[in-house]
């Protein structure tokens, strides 16, 4: 029984103990739990911490290899790039050193060549020696020329003036102006005297030549039948030149008459003047002529000798037209009657 | 009897009349007449005379009408405001040759004078009527319309355009292939007064071919014929490159150059003025000048003639060596730089001199060595000279200073520079020093010569303000020299030498 009050008084002091226990126990459960908490997170802290430590490692890692990666790339491709430019250099500086030499060459060789810009200033002077020697004998080759117009011109005027001069001419009896006795030996004109032949004074071929063209000829009118004369023919067929109409007439008045008007009148005064030469049958003669002329001139629309026509024509106006001469040609008859 | 006696009034007043205008017409050829014959009421006395029935008083009428004209313009205003010049151009058309002549005479008369009274004949359609005579069988026609056309399209542009779009140019190429001189001559003056104003004029003539005919006309013996044709060219090339080519392939020039040693003298400018227009185009056409052998000649040509006669060679001097450095060589290897030389000291007048003045810069400004060409001709100091002449006008004052200018740049040749170191102005001096300071630092035999030449003395004499180009053109020769030659030549080094003697004090 000892037991069992030992045993009940156990129990009691167990019951007590597991109240006071239990009362403890409730007391200090908020505190506990609280604890409790703080460990759990705490742990549960560590726990996620450690877990993402964990994850920044590995992602440090992913990032450093892939950074690696990525720079590696770059440099390389810095490197192509560095390598690409440093080769573009040397190959364009080496470029430019062949251009240079080529420019250099080809410049030299084409553009500025020394030898050649010395063989043609050398050219130069040689065809500007050769240009003023050719201009100094052109000109001299001109000067003669005109030295030479000159002299046949002198000599023409000579040979002109001779002609004129004919008259003083010196003969067996007589010695002439340019024929002095007390002259050793004659003058040149007289020796030019001697050569000349004596001609008809030039100036009727330029009058007659006038009446060819000009339009009013009254002068040709008033000495008619230059052309009749064989003195003139002879001349115009003997004279160097042929001579031209002059393109406009001019009729020089001067004080005296032309020397040729004054022999051509002379040579026909007796003709125009003179009744008793006149024979009897001379209007009848002068119609035919006329009529023969008309018909002739007629005629000579058809090209003809140009010396001729005119010589009809002013034939035929020295009928028509100088009323005096028409007269002379009438009185014949009426003396007659 | 009676209708003999009006037949006979009639002839008498016929005859008093004509007697009348030959009078006049004979008095109106002396020109101290003409006061006279204005006072005494000529103009409105021949006006109805030009009217008369009788077609050789109207012609003598014109005739006098024209002497007056000729001789002054007043009269030729007064031809103008009477109203003569309609009737006159009516009858251009219908009177016969003589009248023509006569009429075209009056109208070259008034057109003569003065720009105005040009355009007067031109807008009564005088020029219509002159084209109407050149295609008349007359020479002396068409000479006369010519030669009136020539005096009006002299003007102008406007009134040789008036000419041209008359339709004359085709007619007047036509009388170049006449057989007369005369109406030859006046034809190429007349093409030459009308290709002188524009290009476009120029290229009208052109197109009719005048070109090819009148290139065949060098050859002519005529000295006169030759002149007007050169003066045709000339005008003709002068407007364009085109032109000029054109021009040159006619294939004028060897026959052209010939005509250099012409006995009449205005053949011989007229040919250069050529030479000048053709050359001033480009260096091309300067080559082909230069290659047939024309400079030369033209060099020669200027040794032959004086006064205004060099001035077309001068200046074709000028430009044939403007244009690049072979030329300006050629120049100076035909022996144009002592000519040019001669030129200068010759010639009086002062536009030929300015004229000279620039070929020699033209000759003088590509290399050192043409600028010593130019240098050892001593015409350096004439050049100075002419610049620093009050009297110079001043056209040749800057003409020659630039020259100056130029070839001072270009000169490596000392020996000339140096009577330049003494009597030339600041702005000058600055490119003679220049020239030294780039010089004496590579050539010891010119540094020796500049010191016993007392060049040094000189340089170290100029004033020159501190911080001008000039004061670092003094330094940097002087910096070629040692300290103490320089500081010898100094100017009041003596009196520093005796300073010191003063102040030492024996030991």
């Amino acid at each position: 029984m000892a037991e069992l009050l030992k045993l009940g008084s156990e129990l009691e002091d167990f019951q007590k103990e597991h109240f006071n226990r239990n009362s403890l126990a409730e007391e200090n459960r908020q505190r506990d739990h609280q604890a409790a908490t703080q460990i759990q997170s705490w742990f549960r802290a560590c726990k996620v911490r450690a877990y993402l430590s964990h994850l920044h490692k590995k992602a440090i890692i992913i990032q450093k290899i892939w950074r690696g990666f990525t720079a590696r790339a770059r440099f390389r491709q810095m490197v192509k790039a560095a390598y690409f430019i440093m080769k573009m250099n040397f190959y364009e500086e080496m470029a430019v050193r062949i251009q240079q030499r080529w420019r250099g060459y080809f410049v030299r060789k084409y553009i500025h060549n020394f030898y050649a810009r010395k063989s043609y200033l050398e050219g130069l002077s040689m065809k500007n020696k050769l240009v003023r020697r050719q201009l100094d004998e052109l000109e001299e080759l001109q000067q003669r020329e005109r030295y030479c117009l000159e002299i046949v011109k002198e000599q023409t005027a000579k040979v002109y003036q001779a002609h004129r001069l004919h008259h003083l001419l010196s003969t067996k009896q007589c010695p002439g102006v340019f024929n002095s006795p007390f002259r050793p030996d004659p003058h040149e004109m007289e020796l030019l005297l001697r050569q000349v032949k004596y001609q008809a004074p030039t100036k009727l071929a330029s009058r007659e030549g006038a009446c060819l063209l000009s339009p009013p000829a009254p002068t040709a009118m008033s000495f008619p039948g230059t052309l009749g004369s064989p003195w003139i023919k002879s001349r115009t067929c003997r004279s160097p030149r042929p001579i031209l109409p002059p393109i406009a007439s001019k009729r020089q008045q001067g004080l005296f008459r032309e020397p040729g008007e004054v022999w051509e009148q002379r040579l026909h005064f007796p003709e125009l003047s003179s009744h008793l030469q006149t024979s009897y049958t001379h209007l009848e003669e002068a119609q035919n002529e006329l009529r023969h002329l008309e018909s002739v001139r007629l005629h000579s629309s058809t090209p003809r000798s140009r010396q001729c026509s005119p010589s009809a024509t002013t034939l035929t106006s020295f009928f028509f037209c100088n009323p005096k001469q028409a007269r002379l040609c009438n009185t014949p008859p009426g003396l007659n009657k | 009897m009676s209708q003999r006696q009006i037949i006979q009034a009639f002839e008498q007043y016929q005859k008093s009349r004509m007697q009348f205008v030959q009078t006049v017409a004979d008095l109106a050829a002396r020109p101290q007449n003409i006061e006279t014959l204005h006072n005494a009421g000529v103009m409105s006395m021949l006006r109805p005379l030009m009217l008369d029935v009788v077609p050789s008083i109207q012609q003598t009428a014109a005739l006098a009408l024209g002497r007056l004209a000729d001789h002054s313009d007043d009269l030729a205003e007064a031809v103008v405001k009477e109203d003569i010049l309609p009737q006159l151009v009516h009858s251009l058309a219908s009177q016969n040759r003589f009248y023509k002549k006569a009429a075209a005479f009056v109208l070259r008369a008034v057109a003569k004078h003065s720009p105005k009274l040009s355009q007067a004949v031109v807008a009564s359609g005088g020029v219509d009527a002159l084209v109407l005579c050149l295609e008349e069988f007359d020479p002396g026609v068409k000479e006369a319309a010519a030669w009136a056309m020539g005096y009006i399209a002299r003007h102008n542009a406007s009134l040789s355009q008036s000419v041209v779009d008359a339709g004359a140019v085709p007619l007047l190429v036509l009388c170049l292939l006449e057989p007369e001189m005369a109406l030859k001559r006046i034809a190429a003056s007349t093409l030459s007064d009308i290709a002188k104003h524009t290009p476009e004029l120029a290229q009208t003539v052109v197109d009719t071919g005048a070109i090819a005919h009148l290139a065949q006309m060098i050859l002519s013996p005529d000295a006169k014929l030759k002149r007007q044709v050169f003066s045709a060219l000339s005008q003709i090339s002068k407007h364009s490159v085109s032109l000029a080519e054109m021009v040159i392939e006619a294939e004028i020039f060897p026959a052209a150059v010939a005509c250099l040693r012409d006995q009449d003298e205005y053949v011989r400018k007229n040919v250069t003025t050529l030479m000048r227009e053709v050359v001033k185009h480009t260096p091309e056409l300067s080559q082909v000048i230069v290659n047939c052998g024309g400079m030369a000649a033209v060099i020669d040509y200027l040794g032959d003639c004086h006064g205004n006669l060099r001035l077309p060679g001068i200046m074709m001097l000028g430009y044939v060596a403007a244009h690049s450095e072979s030329l300006a060589m050629a120049v100076i290897l035909s022996k144009g730089v002592p000519q040019l030389a001669l030129c200068l000291s010759e010639e009086a007048e002062h536009h030929i001199k300015a004229a000279t003045a620039w070929s020699i810069g033209q000759i003088g400004h590509h290399t050192p060595e043409h600028a010593k060409a130019v240098a050892t001709a001593n015409l350096l100091p004439k050049l100075l000279l002419l610049y620093l002449d009050a009297s110079s006008s001043e056209d040749l004052q800057t003409k020659s200073k630039k020259a100056l200018k130029n070839i001072l740049q270009k000169c490596t040749y000392l020996p000339a520079l140096e009577p330049l170191l003494y009597d030339a102005p600041s702005n000058i001096l600055k490119h003679v020093v220049c020239q030294f300071s780039k010089v004496l630092p590579h050539d010891s035999k010119a540094r020796r010569l500049f010191v016993t030449s007392g060049g040094l003395k000189t340089v170290q004499e100029i004033k020159a303000e501190p911080g001008t180009p000039l004061q670092e053109y003094i330094n940097s020769i002087n910096s070629c020299f040692p300290e103490e030659i320089v500081r010898y030549y100094s100017p009041g080094y003596s009196e520093v030498l005796l300073e010191r003697l003063e102040n030492y004090q024996p030991a």
